[in-house]
């Protein structure tokens, strides 16, 4: 059975395995036998080994040196060039991070390939799927030169665990210069949350300009937190200064695709549905009964949020 | 300091955009097409680079004739001069192609920074800064909040997931912005009419010594295979709040088994 390589993507915290990385898995499946590989500082494959066979790796290449994470991105390329030459893949498959995609691309140049990114669905043919222009097309392609790479969308797939042998390969680690020019000096972390990633979650509420202020995006945080959810913002939320940008769903910020979404006092922007449309259940509440929120909503509540948000946190959290 | 900043022109994405049946490419000749919006920040930031060491901002874009528009508005803004590649072989080309365009492109202007946009608003595949990175050998500094240039040093904070990180590398090098950087000036009408005298520079592929056969649709290193409209969703339910909407809110998520 032809041999696809995963990219394994890491949260930076605490070097547990991503969610998107177990989608990954998942979805490789569809072409051939999966290999996980492990590219990153010394030791920080041992903690990880384990769950990558459970979601179907027979084997996890282990590639550790400490110059991979001091430098951006074209270190993780060069290991996966290597591999591809050593293993001949049927295939590459990455999660869609801004890393992920930007490893995609090097990659591609490396072994004469094409990519494609942000993919939702790959057939066991090689035929992937994109949903583009702000959700409104769906679009099959196929990568028609050398090994296809793909990066995958967050939450397009349900990880699911096929325990497989996950046998630890070593990889020989030696960069070139050229992978060593953008040095990363220092990683820091802002804004310290317990709430799921943005990308991985599978709830999300969002507070658009109806929020009003910084202030009351408590009011936004506290429903999140009464589901487990992730909290976004739309890009006059952000604009105006109430919540940071790395939070801001749309297509100047993060695309999202959670099983619920909860749109609050935003009115439905191209520019904010572009980045969660494909949301499996969307609900919206606003003042405004006109607003194109309620389009795409499965449930709408129109109303003032300031009433009705905080009453469905409490409901919600009585109900634990 | 010369500036080279990456403009790329797209179809409005506040109007329906599609994919054109006859080839399956973007239907850009029937679109209302204007400047990549995240490329006015690249733009305004290669000026502030400009005005404080000195030096010249070059606009760069690929594209057919109608990107002329996104050129001069460039332009307006301020910059310098600009190159547009055009030819009618480039038409349907992958990131791949273009980046080898891109790169053809480049190794004929002077440039110390190269700046471009960390996105497009059509394609979204954002790996330009990689691919040119990957081509030209030299830095990729992606998704900036911040740069600052120190002598031959540039620094970058890139954008991350609750936070950044602090990228360095040597010039020359290829930085991509976010909508966070700055904000990005207005056209004065002074700059408006200053822009209509600045050179463009038209050039063709057998300008860039490229083969015309290397890029295009017909030897793009992907292509779409179909496409269709993504289908309506269903009429939702709408409640007004009476004073039970929460209530209705969390009853409509528990028969979803969401709560």
């Amino acid at each position: 059975m032809a041999e696809v390589l995963v990219l394994v993507e890491l949260n930076p915290a605490d070097g547990t395995v991503r969610k998107g990385t177990l989608e990954a898995l998942t979805a490789a499946r569809a072409l051939g036998e999966v290999s996980a590989v492990v590219a990153g500082g010394p030791g920080v494959a041992a903690g990880v080994r384990e769950q990558l066979a459970e979601y179907g790796a027979a084997k996890v290449y282990v590639a550790e040196s400490p110059e991979i994470d001091e430098y951006l991105v074209a270190p993780k390329a060069e290991v996966l060039a290597q591999l591809v030459q050593q293993a001949s893949p049927a295939a590459v498959v990455i999660p869609s991070s801004p890393e992920g995609r930007e490893v995609a691309g090097r990659l591609a140049l490396k072994t004469g390939s094409g990519f494609l990114t942000d993919v939702t669905e790959i057939a066991a043919d090689g035929t992937a799927t994109q949903v583009v222009f702000a959700g409104a097309q769906i679009v099959h392609s196929k990568v028609t030169t050398g090994i296809p790479i793909y990066t995958l969308r967050g939450n397009s797939v349900t990880p699911e665990a096929a325990p497989a042998a996950g046998e630890e390969v070593p990889v020989q680690v030696s960069l070139s210069e050229q992978a060593k020019q953008t040095r990363v000096v220092d990683k820091v972390v802002e804004q310290k949350s317990n709430r799921p990633e943005l990308t991985e979650a599978s709830i999300v509420v969002s507070g658009g300009r109806g929020v009003a202020s910084a202030e009351n995006f408590s009011i936004i945080e506290g429903l999140a937190d009464s589901l487990g959810a992730a909290v976004g913002a739309s890009r006059a939320a952000v604009d105006s200064g109430f919540y940071p940008h790395s939070f801001q769903v749309g297509q100047t910020g993060k695309t999202v695709s959670p099983q619920l979404y909860i749109a609050v006092g935003i009115s439905g922007a191209i520019q904010h549905r572009a980045g969660m449309q494909t949301s499996k259940t969307i609900v919206a509440v606003n003042k405004d009964p006109e607003a194109p929120i309620f389009e795409l909503a499965d449930f709408g509540v129109v109303g003032d949020l300031f009433q009705v948000v905080p009453a469905a946190t409490e409901q919600i959290a009585a109900r634990k | 300091m010369n500036i080279v900043v990456l403009v790329k022109q797209v179809p409005d994405s506040g109007t329906q955009r599609s994919l054109d049946p006859s080839d399956n490419t973007v239907a850009r000749a029937t679109a209302d097409n204007v400047i990549n919006e995240i490329d006015e920040y690249a733009i305004e930031e290669a000026l502030q680079v400009r005005d404080r060491e000195g030096g010249e901002v070059t606009i760069l874009t690929v594209g057919p004739s109608s990107a002329t528009d996104a050129i001069r508005k460039a332009l307006s803004m301020g910059a310098d001069k600009a190159v547009h590649v055009q030819d009618d072989a480039i038409h349907g080309s992958c990131a791949i192609q273009t980046s080898a365009v891109l790169a053809a492109a480049l190794q004929q202007m002077e440039y110390d920074l190269v700046l471009m946009g960390a996105t497009s608003t059509d394609g979204q595949v954002a790996v330009m800064p990689a691919l040119l990175s990957e081509r030209l050998g030299i830095p990729q500094l992606s998704g900036a909040q911040k740069l600052t240039v120190e002598g031959s040093t540039v620094k970058v904070e890139r954008q991350t997931d609750g936070g950044f990180w602090a990228l360095e590398a040597p010039l020359p090098a290829i930085v991509s912005t976010w909508d966070t950087i700055n904000e990005p000036r207005y056209p004065s009408f002074k700059g408006i009419m200053a822009a209509k005298k600045k050179p463009v520079e038209s050039k063709s592929l057998a300008d860039l010594g490229i083969d015309p056969s290397t890029v295009g649709l017909a030897t793009a290193t992907s292509a779409v295979v179909d496409f269709t409209g993504r289908p309506p969703k269903g009429e939702g339910v709408k409640v007004t709040d009476e004073g039970n909407g929460a209530q209705e809110l969390v009853g409509f998520l528990a028969a979803q088994k969401l709560v």
